[in-house]
């Protein structure tokens, strides 16, 4: 199998969505990282709570068309074991013991979906709702394998996918300036002008656990994959300044 | 035994959510005093019961409520970041490696272990669903309870005094922390395992492999 075994290129990735700046760019990004994770498929779906849809991927088109066509959306156990949930699934814990599921499964096979997945829910604010699902042809050991080793790293791309479908959400008021608290800017100032952890929670009479919560919030508000990259882009967007 | 229910599915589980509420209606307003609202049905809930958060509950044998608590993602509405933000030094905390954990209770004459079942619960949730970290809110009264149970949260921040004394804190859930918390529920890691494969599906596969 040729599953990424790190990380080289995900922060460049990331890079491509954080330009982003209409929708049709996401396609290309949903591309660029089903090839870096070298997998069948991958898959971003967004609905709001006024049932406005947007979805990019790397689904055949046809198959797209077939799923719309056929109704789908009302019988596919990913969507019925997701809908109003928070944590991550493996296809294989949903349940396909309905007929029309297994029907539904096999057509999904047949135009390449895949034999194996994996969605990550995500609750977005005002009722908001999307899924990020994964797909691929592979044996159960292989899928859990990959989906193991990448899932932290998924369910952070998955919610910076998210945040940039928000930011360009038409209609959408601008999100403020400043999007981190007093508290968060004096981590990221410190970390960025080389201070260790220790160092950090230390002048800012903080434990260290307590600023790694820190430092984890400013990094999801930021949309970075780690410390360092989250550090850049608070440079980078002007929110630290050093 | 653990069960593990989204609030859209509580109405499968009447009893078991009729005796939830009340017993949090006991905990809450009549045992700790706080200002928590009782419906005429005697239920406490509050407006976060209403985001469909997912309940992890102790099921005593009778099918009533031993203890539970009730979790929900910081990257959506919840408690700790729209009420207690001067707690956590104006951060709102926001991952989605970190959910809330919240309204932790026990029911009055709860089975020996149910606390600590809880927590085995909550580890594996985190194991899962790769949480790393749950934030939660808690009164000076039960920072015994974690503390026999071998769950001691660290602390964010506090307010008040004394048994009024409220505080914002973090748990991790190190392998070790696991095992002495197993040791305390004297339930077996298989036995917790599987309690979270009813709910969420097993490693079996059920689905056909056609490739």
């Amino acid at each position: 199998m040729g599953f990424a075994a790190n990380f080289p290129g995900t922060d460049g990735l990331l890079e491509q969505l954080e330009n982003s700046s209409k929708p049709e760019d996401f396609q290309e990004v949903s591309v660029a990282l089903r090839d870096h994770y070298a997998i069948a498929h991958l898959v971003y779906h967004w609905v709001s709570a006024d049932g406005e849809q947007f979805g990019c991927g790397t689904y055949d088109p046809v198959w797209v068309q077939r799923y719309v066509e056929k109704g789908y959306l009302r019988i596919d156990p990913v969507i019925q074991g997701c809908y109003q949930r928070f944590h991550p699934v493996d296809w294989k814990r949903l349940d396909w013991s309905s007929k029309a599921a297994r029907a539904f499964q096999k057509d999904a096979i047949g135009h390449g979906v895949g034999n194996q997945g994996y969605s990550i829910p995500i609750r977005g604010p005002n009722g908001q709702f999307a899924l990020f699902s994964l797909s691929h042809n592979c044996n159960d050991e292989t899928w859990q394998l990959f989906t193991e080793s990448n899932r932290r790293e998924l369910i952070l791309i998955s919610h910076a996918f998210n945040q940039k479908a928000l930011e360009l959400e038409p209609g959408r008021k601008p999100e403020p300036a400043q999007p981190l608290s007093p508290r968060e800017v004096e981590a990221m100032t410190l970390l960025a002008v080389g201070y260790s952890r220790a160092q950090v929670a230390e002048t800012l009479s903080i434990s260290e656990h307590t600023l790694r919560v820190y430092i984890e919030s400013a990094r999801f508000k930021l949309g970075a994959m780690n410390t360092t990259h989250a550090v850049a882009r608070a440079l980078s967007r002007g929110l630290i300044v050093v | 035994m653990i069960r593990y229910i989204y609030a859209d599915q509580l109405q499968n589980f009447p009893l078991l959510r009729d005796t939830m509420f009340r017993d949090r209606a006991d905990q809450f307003r009549t045992r700790l005093g706080w200002e928590v609202s009782v419906d005429a049905d005697g239920f406490e809930r509050d407006e976060y019961d209403d985001m469909n958060p997912l309940y992890v509950i102790w099921e005593k044998a009778d099918g009533t409520h031993g203890g539970s608590m009730r979790l929900l993602p910081t990257v959506g509405r919840c408690m700790v970041n729209e009420h207690f933000l001067s707690l956590t030094g104006g951060v709102r905390i926001e991952s989605p490696i970190i959910w809330e954990c919240t309204r932790f209770c026990l029911a009055r004459n709860t089975d020996p272990g149910a606390a600590a079942a809880l927590m085995l619960a909550g580890g594996e949730v985190m194991k899962g669903f790769g949480v790393e970290h749950y934030v939660g809110v808690f009164d000076a009264r039960m920072v015994r309870i974690y503390k026999r149970i071998g769950a001691s949260p660290e602390v964010l921040g506090s307010q008040g005094d004394g048994r009024e004394r409220i505080s914002v804190g973090l748990w991790e859930f190190s392998a070790q922390a696991q095992a002495r918390v197993a040791a305390s529920a004297g339930i077996t890691p298989e036995q917790s395992r599987g309690w979270f494969e009813t709910a969420f599906g097993t490693d079996a596969p059920r689905m056909t492999v056609a490739a």
